[in-house]
């Protein structure tokens, strides 16, 4: 066989979310890649932009559906920070048990999904059973098992009881004698090891270089954790660690995640401990700024960058969000690089994809002469469209 | 007049169409329970008592779907091939060692009409993905291929080990000596172990279902196949997973005997090797191409030699 061109995706078995990649291969191998994004642009920027805050704190949570709680959180960041608002700190400790709930069941889904691409549904069912505890907790914490809409300006809707933190400690306790059997599956499970060893390497310096973020990066040797990095919410009167593996394969990820779930129960024993008495929201102003904020939070995948440009109304100015995946995938098509078509759903999957969340513009290519459509272009092309409208 | 009656149920009923399909759904619910029962879930459960009867709905179901023939297939190749992958199982299935038309149809060699009639499904496989002209058709359809070459060899000669040891090429006749002879299943233990798993890769199940990895080539051969063809297709295969665990309970296992035990003994020993392979398929990741063909010629292939001679020892020192 010559080179074949494949084409994975938006419609494939191993993706869940549409996004496209070709790939040249050569039989089983590959020799170049490509990614296209694009296919579930939903217009959540321009939608933040014609809302007012409160309403935008909706679309926020609607980002993603797995790290709803991390957007929501990068967006009331910097919106306090435009309102100049702090919120308590009883409020900022059950942000942060949220946010790592949140982390714990976003882990855990990824394990299931990892272990799906490589045929072993044993590990699926086993880590999506074990899920539902954190999704129990979840609900019991905030009435939902997504989109936990616990965020408000100036803190949080819901207080956290006594008994509520005694049922916490009692099923994160639970959970955590299972979590030791995942670290083990990625340690010693001989056929799930020979599918993830050695696959999609990407050294430190290329990881650094590409911009790589979140578990992605730590699984090559960078230590980049926003929660160590950045003083931000209550992180840094936490002890924990953030896990690092040399390796830089799609195991080594796995492990980091794997670890990073053990991490987290740890966390949020700490937090239950030291969460002090007291109010737990103030009262926020309708309208924000002027003021420009880059807020940065510490999702599940990573980095997650909100940017706000408030003018001193009660709408954004312009708002933009970079989701972690979309920092992921150049070191992505890296990985591709020599890599086997068995491999590909491996390495998707290592990177954790949420290709929903990372979708935030599309360029229009006009399919004759194949340039970009200008922003002038664009306009008139809109203008010509409402006026054929109105004459209909 | 009964001797008439006898071979007509042969062919229909029992070890024939009838009896073998309705073997091969239950079978598949067996291999359904048993998976998702190590997965901690309960399986099928509406259809009929504890969803018995899924299998069977699922081939209803299928039957009733549209059926599409890709515009850019060979047509004839591409409708036809189903049927000959399910002919040539279904005929595997008339050989087994049971029933009253083993007499008519049973001769020295016919292991190895066996052996072949269970290898024309992978080539059927082969073929399909190739003559569905989708990439996915053609990837699962050279994968299948590479891993025949992977795993047939050490099968072939682990299912041959048996025939050395009872000194026969006949079925019914290795099973007849092997049940006079309990201590042989020690004997060729090792031999058992890699048909097992020979019989695994035959029949493309986890870790070694590389041809039609889901999450990769989406159904490898059978991606562009729907309604009746897809039908048939799997109903073949589990025909084969059935007849497959058959034969190599009539080789290792000592058969199935004669006279109304051998239905019962049938049972029995055909769903443990049922019941083996399912256990095997919830407890690994699948492998890659590459990796099989590793593993069958580094460990499959010298276990299979070394069983031979350690057979062929046996025969030298008269211990066997």
């Amino acid at each position: 066989m010559g080179l074949v061109n494949i084409a994975v995706g938006p419609q494939h078995p191993a993706l869940k979310e549409p996004i496209n990649f070709s790939f040249q291969t050569d039989g089983e191998r590959i020799v170049s890649a490509d990614a296209r994004i694009g296919y579930a642009h939903r217009g959540i920027e321009k939608g933040m932009e014609q809302n007012n805050y409160v309403q935008g704190l909706f679309l926020t949570e609607r980002i993603c559906g797995i790290c709803s709680h991390a957007h929501s959180m990068s967006y009331v960041m910097a919106v306090e920070e435009a309102m100049k608002i702090e919120p308590p700190k009883r409020a900022q400790y059950i942000r942060c048990i949220v946010g790592e709930l949140e982390r714990l069941h976003s882990h855990l889904l990824w394990i299931g999904v990892a272990a799906h691409e490589v045929g072993f549904d044993t590990v699926f069912m086993y880590s999506w059973k074990d899920r539902e505890v954190v999704m129990d907790i979840l609900e019991r914490l905030s009435g939902n098992r997504v989109n936990y809409a616990i965020n408000i300006f100036g803190g949080v809707k819901r207080d956290i009881d006594a008994e509520q933190a005694k049922d916490i400690l009692k099923k994160i306790e639970k959970l955590e004698k299972r979590l030791q059997y995942y670290i083990d599956i990625g340690e010693h499970e001989p056929s799930f090891v020979a599918r993830f060893k050695d696959v999609g390497v990407l050294t430190s310096e290329q990881a650094s270089s590409l911009g790589a973020v979140g578990p992605t990066a730590r699984g090559s040797g960078v230590t980049v954790d926003h929660r160590k990095d950045d003083i931000f919410a209550i992180y840094h009167e936490i002890d924990f660690t953030v896990c690092i593996e040399q390796a830089g394969d799609a195991l080594a990820r796995y492990i980091v995640r794997a670890r990073e779930l053990v991490e987290s129960c740890k966390i949020i024993r700490q937090l239950l401990e030291k969460m002090p008495e007291g109010e737990i929201k103030v009262k926020h102003p309708r309208k924000a700024g002027p003021a420009e904020v880059v807020a940065r939070y510490e999702a599940p995948r990573g980095e997650d960058v909100h940017y706000l440009w408030a003018d001193g109304s009660d709408k954004p100015f312009r708002y933009k969000v970079r989701a972690p995946t979309l920092a992921a995938i150049p070191a992505t098509l890296e990985m591709f690089k020599n890599a086997h078509v068995a491999d590909i759903p491996v390495i998707i999957a290592s990177i954790d994809p949420c290709i929903s969340c990372t979708d935030r513009a599309i360029a229009l290519t006009d399919s004759r002469t194949g340039s970009t459509m200008s922003w002038k272009e664009l306009r008139d092309f809109s203008n010509r469209w409402y006026a054929d409208r109105s004459r209909r | 007049m009964n001797e008439t009656l006898q071979v007509l149920f042969s062919l229909f009923i029992f070890p024939g169409l009838f009896g073998m399909v309705a073997l091969a759904l239950l079978a598949d619910w067996v291999d359904r329970k048993v998976y998702a029962r190590v997965q901690q879930r309960v399986g099928p459960m509406y259809t009929g008592k504890a969803g018995i009867l899924q299998p069977l709905a699922d081939v209803i179901k299928l039957l009733s779907k549209e059926d599409i023939t890709p515009g850019e297939s060979s047509k004839f190749m591409f409708n036809f091939l189903p049927l000959a992958a399910f002919a040539a199982v279904m005929s595997a299935a008339l050989l087994l060692p049971i029933g009253f038309l083993n007499a008519y149809n049973s001769f020295p060699g016919d292991l190895l009409i066996m052996l072949y009639l269970l290898g024309l499904p992978t080539i059927v496989y082969f073929l399909a993905g190739w003559h569905s002209h989708s990439y996915f058709g053609i990837f699962g359809g050279v994968r299948a291929v590479t891993q025949l070459f992977a795993y047939e060899v050490p099968f072939l000669l682990a299912v041959l080990t048996p025939a050395l040891l009872t000194g026969s090429w006949q079925l019914s006749e290795i099973s007849r000596l092997s049940a006079s002879h309990p201590l042989y299943l020690l004997a060729h233990l090792l031999a058992f172990t890699v048909a097992i798993l020979g019989l695994q890769a035959k029949l493309e199940r986890v870790p070694f279902d590389i041809p039609e990895a889901e999450t990769e080539i989406v159904g490898g051969p059978t991606t562009e196949y729907s309604g009746r063809k897809l039908a048939v297709l799997h109903l073949t295969h589990e025909l084969m997973f059935v007849v497959g665990s058959a034969t190599l309970a009539s080789i290792f296992l000592g058969g199935f005997g004669s006279g109304l035990w051998q239905f019962p003994l049938f049972l029995v020993k055909t769903f443990a090797i049922i019941f083996i392979l399912s256990l095997m398929r919830a407890a690994a990741a699948r492998m890659r191409i590459d990796q099989l063909i590793e593993f069958s010629w580094k460990y499959l292939a010298p276990m299979s030699c070394l069983q031979f001679l350690f057979i062929i020892v046996l025969k030298v020192l008269e211990i066997a």
